[in-house]
């Protein structure tokens, strides 16, 4: 099923000889295109409902709170392109959140950028750990992350015990940083729209990551073919870790208090986000601009359902039925994809994979 | 004089087995405890140590035997959450009036929805278990909430919620163990001794070969997850007898040990191998553990590193432990080889 999407995708390599029609049919056909064409119906609905939804204020709320989001859906596509998963997301946000609070109130002068360095180096080290034991001991990653999941949130529960910092006005400047706007744009969705390009040209371009699809699709042929699968894997968790502890410190600078249970249950969320934008759960195809406009799509579902006031009870279970929703979709296409793969296949064997190419995935 | 070294004695074999290693390492934890942490060696350890495995080993049951056939279902806890939240708001309801056996029953036909909407999905549309399940995790544990809201319903008839904590007189054994024992029998019987049971196996290593054999691959996935739902569905109604309390977040988070009470039993996670037996003595490693270092004064919250580390230990400890077998067996047929040459 998996190995259908995964030799659809990744082989975009001519694209310059495409017709300018063909290319905005692939556009609009794309899963990242239909994802965003669902935010911005959601968008409309509630803006019509509730105009105060997209007022300056309610703008700027949804785009802080989608921020953090995206920079960790961000570095968990990496990881479920991989066909791998990380579910200690949320506890790597929460252990590098407090420790930012902890840093501050041992060194109150430490510069910005010190704090960023700290945040982000923890979160890859928790995320190396992650990537080391995945590919040492050759199991499933879900149960590896499930495991670390829970021994990273004991670590900080036991560290933290009952303290919250609360680092918004202490450094003054660390808790504007979420208040700062270039441009009207807020500071931190800024950082999230850097975050998302990086990525998405490391994967379009990048051989390390151009390898992470073909790992995904089939990580026995991939080792033939002389990829360094374990080096690879462990470098997208260090990804996804440091990029969580990255949304961990942007969390302390937006939220001000931290503590024991920050983040708790996030990693729900962003799997859902991932897997919305169109990611394959079980890797070898999707884009990181897919999971990003999924994550916003989450975030704004849960703005969308207050300003319509919906119970907030419904929201979690909303977050499933999208998963399954997406799952599903995913399986429709690839259905799709395999069929017409065959039947071109009939018709003349070399036009097989530009029919599909075209068809999106 | 063919391959003399790699032939063991069925002794040897009993006692290299898996399922001894485990037993015996429940043994050496249980006398490490008596000895090192006060008061662990006493009828109340019994009590308390059991009564919060009872869950845990029930839902374990049919999590065991959908992993044995290479899949997974990570949303037991959350059926039983729903469970709890759909018990708590029908008997208050009911002003705390109706029939609670009735009450009981529809809560099971719920739990038996919430498998058979995961079997649907996974045995007839055919998608990932793992992703279905964290779907339905995410959902069921939703519904619940939607359900039940932030209320916490707490006046349930006080003959059962003493019968759920009450344990056999003397020997401190939840009374509640008996029913579990039973649902752990059938289990072993189905898994052990029945052609289905043996099915499962052959499932677990090739779903193809499987179909050829004239197995019901689809027909078995899909009943095991219904069962799935229906004894998690039981585990949530003990869950709320047990703290006279139905809420949203009732038995939140329980997945993660079961999980690894299963694979420290001996299961493979890829599927095709493990025992009931195993499982059971798991769970008891796990709970072990757990009340050791809570009597020994470690923080609950503490806690969940243990959990975390014994899950990863579990997957881990087996796979490379399997390569340095392997690794071993290679080096003997090689030095076998090499001597019939020369």
């Amino acid at each position: 099923m998996s190995r259908v999407t995964l030799a659809a995708s990744p082989t975009r390599t001519h694209a310059p000889t495409r017709t300018f029609f063909r290319g905005a049919s692939r556009t609009f056909a794309s899963r990242e295109f239909s994802v965003f064409a669902a935010l911005a119906i959601l968008l409309i609905v509630t803006t019509v409902a509730n105009p105060r939804f997209l007022s300056p204020q309610g703008t700027k709320d949804l785009l802080l709170n989608s921020a953090i989001f995206v920079v960790m859906a961000v570095g968990e596509t990496l990881v479920i392109i991989s066909r791998n998963v990380d579910l200690s997301v949320g506890s790597i946000l929460g252990l590098t959140a407090f420790s930012t609070g902890a840093v501050y109130s041992a060194f109150p002068h430490m510069p910005l950028i010190g704090i960023f360095v700290v945040g982000i180096v923890l979160g890859g080290i928790l995320g190396a750990v992650n990537g080391l034991i995945v590919t040492t001991a050759r199991v499933p990653a879900l149960v590896i992350t499930l495991g670390t999941l829970y021994i990273f949130r004991g670590i900080n529960n036991a560290w933290a015990g009952s303290t919250q910092y609360f680092v918004g006005n202490d450094p003054q400047e660390f808790g504007n940083l979420s208040a700062q706007t270039v441009f009207g744009i807020p500071l931190l969705a800024l950082i999230a729209l850097a975050v998302t390009v990086i990525f998405a040209l490391y994967l379009y371009g990048a051989r390390s990551g151009r390898d992470l699809y073909a790992i995904g699709s089939d990580p026995v042929a991939a080792e033939l073919f002389g990829i360094r699968v374990r080096s690879r894997v462990i470098l997208a968790f260090v990804v996804s870790g440091a990029l969580s502890g990255l949304a961990g410190v942007l969390y302390a600078s937006r939220f001000n208090s931290v503590g024991a249970d920050t983040g708790t249950g996030y990693e729900l969320q962003i799997v859902a986000a991932v897997v919305v934008g169109g990611v394959a759960i079980f890797g070898g195809s999707g884009t990181v601009a897919g999971a990003a406009i999924g994550a916003v799509l989450l975030t704004t579902m849960t703005g969308a359902l207050a300003a319509l006031n919906v119970s907030k009870f419904w929201q979690q279970a909303i977050v499933g039925v999208l998963i399954i929703a997406a799952i599903l979709i995913t399986k429709v296409i690839s259905l799709r994809n395999s069929r017409r793969l065959r039947v071109s296949e009939a018709k003349a064997p070399g036009a097989a994979a530009d029919d599909i190419e075209a068809t999106h995935v | 004089m063919s391959e003399p070294l790699l032939r063991r004695s069925p002794v040897v074999r009993f006692l290299r087995g898996r399922d001894t290693t485990i037993v015996a390492a429940l043994v050496v934890i249980v006398i490490l405890s008596a000895i090192f942490v006060p008061y662990f060696a006493s009828v109340t350890t019994v009590s308390f140590l059991l009564i919060d495995a009872v869950p845990i080993l029930l839902m374990a049951m049919p999590v065991a035997l959908i992993i044995i056939t290479g899949e997974i279902d990570l949303s037991v806890a959350s059926t039983a959450g729903l469970s709890a939240a759909v018990l708590g708001v029908l008997w208050q309801q009911s002003h705390a009036h109706g029939n609670i056996w009735l009450i009981f029953v529809v809560c099971l036909l719920v739990g038996a929805a919430c498998g058979a909407f995961n079997g649907f999905l996974i045995a007839v549309v055919g998608l990932p278990s793992l992703a279905v399940t964290i779907g339905t995790l995410a959902l069921f544990r939703g519904l619940a909430l939607v359900v039940i809201g932030d209320n916490a319903v707490a006046d349930f008839p006080t003959d059962l919620t003493t019968f759920a904590t009450s344990s056999i007189p003397g020997i401190g054994v939840p009374t509640v163990m008996v029913f579990v024992v039973i649902v752990v029998l059938v289990f072993g019987v189905i898994l052990h001794l029945t052609p289905f049971g043996r099915s499962l196996y052959a499932l677990g290593y090739s779903a193809e070969a499987a179909t050829f054999v004239g197995i019901r691959v689809n027909r078995s996935k899909f009943s095991l997850y219904v069962a799935s739902g229906v004894i998690s569905s039981a585990a949530g109604l003990f869950w709320v007898l047990r703290y006279s309390s139905a809420q949203s977040d009732s038995v939140q988070g329980l997945e993660l040990s079961v999980v690894a009470a299963v694979l420290l039993g001996g299961v493979s996670i890829f599927g095709g191998s493990g025992s009931v037996l195993g499982v059971v003595v798991g769970v008891l490693i796990i709970r072990t553990v757990n009340y050791s270092l809570q009597l020994g004064g470690l923080p609950d919250t503490a806690l969940t590193i243990v959990t975390g580390g014994l899950l990863v230990l579990s997957v881990v400890a087996p796979s490379v432990s399997a390569r340095l077998t392997a690794a071993r067996e290679h080096r003997a047929r090689t030095r076998l080889i090499d001597a019939q040459a020369s």
